[in-house]
C-alpha cells in the first residue's frame, strides 16, 4: 500500500503550504468544537457537581443515566437536532440548519453528558474527603459546589479534554446538521469523509494525520498551561 | 470562580454570535443535490461562474437523491438538483416543487474486478449482466440508500425479473451508503457494482477495476432541477433560486456544463429544452 507513505508526504506538504482552504477548515473545526466544549462545561460542571453533592430521590438513577448518555451515538444526536431545527421542525423559525451554530448545538449535546458524568465522579470523590468539614462549618450547598469544582480544577481540565476529544473527532452529527457545505460548514472530519467517498484515500488519511496533530497541539497547550498554573500556585 | 464563569460565558456567546446561520447571508441559497454532481467537481467548476454572473452564493448539500428530496420536503433548501425523474415528478405533483426542468444527462455503468467471475465484461445489455451476476451468485454491492442510483438499480432488477434481495448478505451486499463508499467497498472486496459515469471518472481508488458494461439505453441517467415551492416553504428565496435555475438552463450555463471535463472526458451532457 503506497497510500500510507503518500499520506504522510501529503500531510506534510499541506501543512508547509498553509493551504487557505485547509486553514479555513481547521479554524472552523476548532471554533465549533471549542465553543461546544465551553458550553458543555458551563452546563456539565455545575450539573455533575450538583448530583455529586446533593441528596435527592432518584440521584443514583440520574448518575447512571448520565454515564449511559456518554455513549450517545453522534448520528442519533445529529438526527434529533436536524428534526428540531429543520424548517419543518419546531425550531425551524430560528434558521439554524446548515450553520456552525447548529453544529455547536449538536456537539454540546454530545459532550455535556461526558463532562457532567466525569465531573460527578471527580467531585463525589473529593466530597467524601471534605464532607464532614463542610458540614461542621455549615457551608451553603452552592458554596460547597463552587469550592469542590475549584479544588478539582486540574482533574476537570482532563475531563474537559475528554469532551474536546469527542467533539473534534465526531462526524455523524455535524455532517447531518452542518451539511458539509464548502466554505460554510466543512470541518476536518466531514472533509475526511468526503475525500474517502471520492476515493482519494491518501488525501483523506493526510487530513486525518493533521487532525491528530491538531488534537495533540491542543492537549499539549492545555498541559503546558496547567503546569505553569501549578507552578504559580505553589511558588 | 465567578469571574471565571462569566468570562467563559461571554466568550462562548461571542463565539456563537460570530457564527452566522447559512440563511442570514443575503443572496445565498441552499441547493439540495446528489453526491455524484458534487464529488465529480462539477459544482466547484460552475459555482464561481454563477456567482460572477448573478452575485448569488450557492451552498450545496450533497446527499443521496432520496435524502435530498426529503430535506427539500422539510423546506431545508431552495433548489433541488437530483437524478430520479419519477420521484422528482412526484415531488412537483404533490406541490413541494414549482416545476421540473431537464438539466443534463450521463449514464450508469457496471464496474467490476478484472477476474470478472460472472463474465459480463464487454456486454452491452444491463439486464443480461444482472442475470449473469445473480445466476453466478457473484458479489454485487448495492447502494440500498434510496438514492437515484439505487432506484435505477432496483428498476433494472425488476426488468430483469430477478429478485436480488434473496441473496442479501451472501452475494448481494447492501451498503446503505453513498456511491463513493459503495465503490470503496466493491473495490475492497472484489464485488461488482453500478455507478454513474461522473462519479466513476472522478473516483480515485479504482485500483484495477474497470468499466465492464456500458452503452445500454436502459442505463440513461437524467438530472433535473426544481425550485422548492415558496407557497409551501415561505423561506425559499424565490428570486435568487429562479436566477440560479435560469442560469443553469441558459445557453451559457449549458455550454459550461458541456465544457467540464476530467481526464479529457466529458462528465455531463446538457439537455435543457
Amino acid at each position: 500500500m503506497q497510500d500510507f507513505s503518500a499520506a504522510f508526504g501529503l500531510a506534510f506538504s499541506l501543512i508547509i503550504g498553509a493551504d487557505a482552504d485547509l486553514i479555513e477548515i481547521i479554524a472552523l473545526s476548532l471554533r465549533v468544537s471549542i465553543s461546544a466544549v465551553l458550553l458543555s462545561g458551563l452546563i456539565g460542571f455545575p450539573l455533575g457537581a450538583l448530583i455529586a453533592v446533593t441528596r435527592f430521590p432518584g440521584r443514583q438513577v440520574a448518575a447512571v443515566l448520565l454515564n449511559a448518555l456518554m455513549g450517545l451515538p453522534p448520528v442519533v444526536v445529529g438526527l434529533l437536532v436536524y428534526m428540531a431545527i429543520s424548517r419543518a421542525g419546531p425550531l425551524g423559525w430560528m434558521n439554524l440548519l446548515y450553520s456552525p451554530a447548529a453544529m455547536i448545538i449538536a456537539q454540546t449535546i454530545l459532550v455535556t453528558p461526558i463532562i457532567a458524568a466525569l465531573t460527578r465522579q471527580v467531585v463525589e470523590d473529593m466530597h467524601k474527603e471534605y464532607d464532614e468539614q463542610f458540614r461542621s462549618l455549615c457551608i451553603a450547598p452552592h458554596r460547597v459546589i463552587a469550592a469542590l469544582i475549584w479544588d478539582s480544577r486540574y482533574s476537570l481540565l482532563t475531563v474537559t479534554l475528554a469532551g474536546f476529544g469527542r467533539a473534534i473527532a465526531e462526524v455523524g452529527a455535524v455532517i447531518i446538521v452542518g451539511g458539509n457545505i464548502d466554505h460554510l460548514t466543512r470541518v476536518m472530519t466531514t472533509a475526511i469523509a468526503l475525500e474517502t467517498s471520492k476515493g482519494d484515500l491518501a488525501l483523506a488519511l493526510a487530513l486525518g494525520i493533521i487532525l491528530l496533530i491538531l488534537a495533540l497541539s491542543v492537549n499539549a497547550a492545555v498541559y503546558g498551561l496547567r503546569s505553569s498554573a501549578r507552578r504559580l500556585a505553589y511558588a | 470562580m465567578k469571574t471565571c464563569l462569566k468570562q467563559a460565558l461571554v466568550t462562548t456567546v461571542l463565539i456563537m454570535l460570530g457564527t452566522a446561520p447559512a440563511w442570514s447571508a443575503d443572496n445565498s441559497i441552499i441547493v439540495q443535490s446528489t453526491t455524484s454532481t458534487a464529488n465529480s467537481g462539477l459544482y466547484d467548476y460552475l459555482l464561481p461562474m454563477v456567482r460572477k454572473d448573478t452575485g448569488i452564493t450557492i451552498n450545496v448539500v450533497a446527499v443521496g437523491t432520496g435524502q435530498a428530496i426529503k430535506n427539500a420536503q422539510n423546506c431545508d433548501g431552495d433548489v433541488l438538483l437530483v437524478h430520479a425523474k419519477s420521484a422528482e415528478q412526484k415531488f412537483v405533483g404533490e406541490g413541494y416543487g414549482v416545476a421540473r426542468h431537464d438539466v443534463m444527462y450521463n449514464d450508469f455503468v457496471f464496474v467490476g474486478p478484472p477476474a470478472d467471475p460472472a463474465g459480463i465484461a464487454g456486454g452491452k445489455s444491463a439486464l443480461a449482466a444482472l442475470k449473469r451476476i445473480a445466476g453466478n451468485k457473484s458479489k454485487f454491492m448495492s447502494r440500498a440508500d434510496n438514492s437515484g442510483t439505487h432506484k435505477k438499480e432496483m428498476a433494472l432488477w425488476k426488468q430483469a425479473a430477478t429478485d436480488p434481495t434473496q441473496g442479501s448478505g451472501s452475494w448481494y451486499l447492501e451498503t446503505g451508503s453513498g456511491m463513493g463508499a459503495t465503490l470503496n467497498a466493491a473495490v475492497g472486496s472484489g464485488a461488482y457494482t453500478m455507478t454513474d459515469r461522473a462519479t466513476w471518472i472522478s473516483f480515485k481508488n479504482k485500483q484495477d477495476y474497470r468499466i465492464q458494461v456500458e452503452g445500454d439505453d436502459l442505463l440513461f441517467n437524467q438530472y433535473g432541477i426544481i425550485m422548492v415551492n415558496p407557497d409551501k416553504c415561505s423561506q425559499v428565496r424565490r428570486d435568487a433560486a429562479q436566477a440560479f435555475i435560469d442560469w443553469v438552463l441558459s445557453k451559457k450555463g449549458q455550454a459550461a456544463i458541456a465544457a467540464y471535463q476530467l481526464d479529457g472526458l466529458q462528465l455531463f451532457f446538457p439537455n435543457a429544452n
